[in-house]
Parts: C-alpha cells; sequence; structure tokens
C-alpha cells in the first residue's frame, strides 16, 4: 500500500491478530483488514457497513453485496469489484447471474426494482448527485422508498471505501484468497 | 430497514472533531474538498472526485511537503467521508422530493 503505516503501524494486538489470520487462512492478510484494523478509533467505518450490509432490509444479503460490487464498478476499483462480486456470487450460487449484472445492466437477470436500483447507484457513484426524476423511476420500478433508503446507505459505504481501496492501493489478491475473503464476509461479517 | 443515521454522524464527528494528528482545520478542508494548496489540493481532489487516479507520486508530494502518513491517511479518510457524505444527501434529498409529489 502506498502509506507503511497501513502495513507495519498497527498496534501490537492488531498484529497479533493478523498472525493469527494468516495461521489460520494461509493467505495473506488483505488489504481491506489491515485498513480496518489500523486505528480503529480514528476511523471505523467498518460499523458502518455492517450496518449497511447486514442489518435489517429487505434486500438479502446476496443484493447487497451486489449493490457493492456495481457500485464499485462505477468507482472503477479493482479491489473492491473483485471481492463483492465474489461475495454476492457465492450469497445468490449464481456466479453467472453477478457476471451477468456487471457486464450489461439492461439485461442483467435481475427483477425490475433491482435493476433500476442499481441504475442510480451506478449514476450517483459517476455524477455524485441524483435528482427526483432519478428517484421517481427507481420508485416506479417497484423499488420502495425503504428499500432505496438501504440501497443509499450500501452505497455511502461504499462510496467511502472505493476511495480509500483506490488512494491507499490496495492489492488485488489471488483468487484463493478472494473466495477466502469472500466466505469470511458472509459468515462473520465487517464489524 | 437498516439505519446508519447514528453511525453516519458519529463517524463524521470523530473524524473531524476527535483527536487526531492532523489540524482540525485541516481535516475539515479535506472533508469540504475545499481551501486548501498544493500539492495536497491535488490528492483530496483526486480522492473525492476520481480517487482510481491517485499515484504514489501524489501521496509522495504531500509527504515530502513535511506531512506525516498518520496526517495523510486521516486526510484522505475525511475527503472519502465529506464526499460520500455530500453524495449520500444529495440522494436522500432527491429521494425526498420524489416522495413529496406523491
Amino acid at each position: 500500500m502506498r502509506l507503511s503505516v497501513l502495513d507495519h503501524g498497527h498496534s501490537l494486538r492488531a498484529k497479533a491478530l493478523m498472525a493469527l489470520i494468516r495461521l489460520v487462512s494461509r493467505h495473506r492478510v488483505v488489504d481491506a483488514v489491515k485498513l480496518a484494523l489500523y486505528r480503529p478509533d480514528f476511523y471505523f467505518g467498518g460499523r458502518v457497513t455492517q450496518e449497511a450490509m447486514r442489518g435489517p432490509s429487505e434486500w438479502s444479503v446476496a443484493d447487497r453485496e451486489l449493490m457493492a460490487a456495481v457500485i464499485s464498478t462505477a468507482n472503477q476499483t479493482p479491489f473492491c469489484i473483485m471481492a463483492h462480486s465474489a461475495t454476492s456470487a457465492i450469497a445468490y450460487r449464481d456466479h453467472a447471474k453477478v457476471s451477468a449484472t456487471l457486464a450489461d445492466l439492461d439485461t442483467a437477470p435481475v427483477d425490475e426494482p433491482l435493476r433500476a436500483t442499481l441504475r442510480i447507484l451506478t449514476k450517483l457513484a459517476r455524477e455524485n448527485s441524483l435528482d427526483a426524476d432519478d428517484m421517481r423511476m427507481a420508485l416506479s420500478a417497484g423499488a420502495s422508498s425503504e428499500k432505496i433508503k438501504d440501497a443509499l446507505a450500501v452505497s455511502f459505504a461504499f462510496n467511502v471505501t472505493d476511495r480509500l481501496a483506490d488512494a491507499f492501493g490496495f492489492a488485488v489478491d489471488d483468487p484463493d484468497a478472494i473466495k477466502s475473503g469472500a466466505r469470511f464476509l458472509l459468515s462473520r461479517g465487517y464489524g | 430497514m437498516s439505519d446508519i443515521s447514528f453511525l453516519h454522524r458519529a463517524l463524521v464527528a470523530r473524524v473531524l472533531e476527535g483527536d487526531g494528528r492532523a489540524s482540525q482545520s485541516m481535516r475539515r478542508s479535506a472533508y469540504d474538498n475545499a481551501g486548501l494548496d498544493d500539492p495536497v489540493r491535488t490528492l483530496i481532489e483526486k480522492v473525492a472526485l476520481h480517487a482510481n487516479t491517485v499515484t504514489d507520486a501524489d501521496i509522495a508530494a504531500v509527504r515530502e511537503m513535511g506531512l506525516s502518513e498518520e496526517q495523510i491517511f486521516e486526510m484522505v479518510v475525511c475527503a472519502a467521508i465529506g464526499q460520500a457524505t455530500r453524495q449520500y444527501d444529495r440522494a436522500l434529498g432527491a429521494l425526498e422530493a420524489a416522495m413529496g409529489e406523491r
């Protein structure tokens, strides 16, 4: 990573935890985990992400992981695209659905409320704003205001995380490590 | 539905007003993406608007002007949270406007 403190500046407790992770997972500690364990008293974004991704919602965990992958695609953040497309694919038990959605949202095999919601999340990431017409489109496609608010919470979490991943230069891990990380996110979450 | 409002407010308050290695005014400027001079301005503007274009040289330039890595970390975090918050607030405002017409 671009800041050496994110690789080597952790507390002794965090260093011990990372050693344990390396031992148990048999993979290097991914950069997202290094960030989460570096000065959590200052930056505790994982708690916001946990609520957005695993808190109560009419969206499934798989849907929200797909949103994270779509937002990260709009932000062109390789680490998060790989991590969350893998997590969504495992949660859906459908890799083809995730790949097709990231390739072409217009023809993706998803229902219309989710398609419309993914459209506004993409526009928000790319253009930094939305207007009432955008929201009317999503509402008329069947997404309730509660579901849109839940999707915007996912959007906040990943519009922060993607920026940090890009700015700090997160490395994209090998496929086995990505799958291992995806299974961890599904079993343990973000908090 | 999920509710990030409390955690979001706490996160923003912590990074802007809590203890840090960068001054509160520097963190606020990074959060607002405003009032900064180069090379910090270039780095923070990239984080806010085109984070995938940040380079090693952008970080090195800020380090060379005397900012510590801890300070750079805090400024980048504030810039990311600031821009994501502006996106989030604008989107919620658009939803409120659309719902108000129903």
